[in-house]
């Protein structure tokens, strides 16, 4: 086995392209469980954590360009405002050492359906950037997940950021699991509100092959929200819409059964994450906390 | 492969190290530091937590070539050379938060860390900052008695 120590990004992806046998590890918090537990055993590791390439972010005016390497410590210290969603997430993965050490561009190359930084990237609309000695593509989050623990991530490909758009509005992430520290999830679920453009989004994550968004769930709240002009009014949720809401989210999902929970557990949870969320959301609307435009 | 580490602030070459291996093997085996305890080697247990570049991690959860040319710090390293203990090491021994010893060195270090970080936690704060260290023996009060004395007591 090899270790190798690229000390720049071209080198990383030269590395990458004449070793497909080397598995990229940054935090480690997925590669060394498996490595430690003799599930896996490549012809080397490319270690990512000397780059400092990935290891920045870079805020413009709409958007948050996230470093595949910037730790999830980092994200709740520095971005909870700009992406709150992100760094709420980012509050409930593992422990605050797996937190120093774990990062999103993890989280994006395992692409584990219980990923908590899947939801809030797929409500945001956001973009991973990949890159290869053959050049740079962007690939939207909603087209990188492609079955359970498997990406758009191509063989000889590195994953070097994320790019997040600003909230336009409110950003909730719940998730459920057997304590608060150190779960996987048992399902998790993002929301957000766009009051300018009057969208509300939602996804779902441990509840499917792939994180996903929920599309009629979305469509129906965003109808509602016009028809009833609560986007001006900014009365309470009426309560039948709440219910709709959070039945039309459960209805999206497509859970197991398995070693965390039930099927028909995880359905009933989501509807009373999205329930939880959708009123939260609207109440920090509604005390004006984010009120755009 | 040779892989040089800062290890409690002295450069330590450690041979024969295997590139799969993580830092905690190699701060147990081939560095003479048996503090940081190897109870699961998966990220759950927290007894093998050491600084890493001044930042608490899971050594099990490192690989030892990507510690190379930076700085650890062992729940050995919190004592003075010539063995007086930390205002932590002694809270714990004081309150009585030590059963089997096992996840004390790793608690040691999270609180060592908070303390650092907010000198007078409450206790929200102290149950956030061990919540990835796990004892199996003393039901966390004594645990959370020895955070508090530490808290009060000089640095
Ligand atoms: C105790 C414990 C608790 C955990 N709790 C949670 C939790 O609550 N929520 C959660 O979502 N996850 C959790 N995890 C899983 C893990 O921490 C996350 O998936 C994390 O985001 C992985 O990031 P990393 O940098 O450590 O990845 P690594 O382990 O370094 O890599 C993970 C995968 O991504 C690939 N990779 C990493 N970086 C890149 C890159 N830049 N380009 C291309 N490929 C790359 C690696 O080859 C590997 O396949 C937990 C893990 C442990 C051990
Ligand atoms: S041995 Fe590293 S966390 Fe348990
Ligand atoms: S004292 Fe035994 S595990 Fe904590």
């Amino acid at each position: 086995m090899d270790f190798l120590r690229p000390r720049t990004l071209d080198e990383a992806l030269a590395m990458r392209a004449e070793r497909p046998d080397a598995v990229p590890i940054r935090g480690g918090t997925d590669v060394m469980v498996e490595m430690n537990f003799d599930r896996r055993r490549p012809g080397a590791l490319l270690d990512l954590a000397g780059l400092a390439e990935l290891d920045t972010w870079h805020r413009t005016a709409d958007t948050v360009r996230l470093g595949a390497g910037v730790s999830y410590a980092r994200i709740m210290a520095e971005l909870a405002d700009p992406l709150p969603g992100l760094a709420m997430a980012s509050r409930t993965v593992g422990s605050p050492q797996i937190r120093n050490r774990g990062t999103v561009g993890g989280n994006l190359g395992s692409a584990s359906p219980a990923g908590d930084a899947h939801p809030p990237l797929l409500t945001a609309g956001a973009t991973v950037e990949v890159a290869s000695t053959r050049g740079t593509r962007l690939v939207p989050a909603a087209d990188w997940y492609l079955g359970v623990k498997r990406s758009a991530l191509a063989a000889d490909e590195l994953i070097t950021a994320v790019h997040v758009p600003v909230a336009a509005g409110p950003q909730q992430f719940a998730k459920v699991g057997t304590r608060n520290a150190m779960v996987i999830a048992v399902c998790s679920l993002a929301l957000e509100l766009a009051p300018a453009t009057g969208a509300v989004r939602v996804a779902i994550g441990s509840a499917a092959p792939t994180p996903r968004r929920c599309p009629d769930a979305e469509a129906y709240a965003g109808a509602e929200f016009a028809d009833r002009r609560l986007w001006t009014v900014g009365s309470p949720l009426p309560a039948v819409l709440v219910q709709r809401f959070g039945e039309l989210v459960a209805a999206a999902a497509d859970p197991i059964d398995d070693v965390r929970s039930t099927a028909a557990y995880r359905r009933t949870a989501l509807a009373v994450l999205a329930r939880r969320t959708l009123t939260w959301a609207w109440r920090e609307f509604r005390d004006g906390g984010r009120r755009c435009a | 492969m040779r892989v040089t580490i800062e290890i409690n602030g002295t450069e330590r070459v450690l041979d024969d190290v295997w590139e799969g291996e993580s830092l905690l093997y190699a701060l147990r085996e081939r560095a003479g530091l048996p503090g940081a305890k190897n109870a699961c080697e998966q990220g759950e247990c927290g007894s093998c937590t050491v600084y890493l570049d001044g930042r608490p991690v899971c050594a099990c959860l490192v690989a030892a070539g990507q510690a190379a040319g930076h700085a650890v710090r062992t729940v050995e390293g919190l004592s003075t050379v010539d063995g007086e203990l930390d205002r932590v090491q002694r809270a714990f021994l004081a309150a009585g938060a030590v059963q089997c010893g096992f996840c004390t060195p790793g608690l040691i270090v999270a609180t060592h860390d908070l303390l650092a970080r907010v000198p007078s936690p409450d206790d929200a704060q102290i149950r956030e900052a061990l919540s990835g260290n796990l004892c199996r023996c003393t039901g966390y009060e004594k645990i959370l008695d020895a955070v508090r004395l530490a808290a009060g007591s000089p640095a």
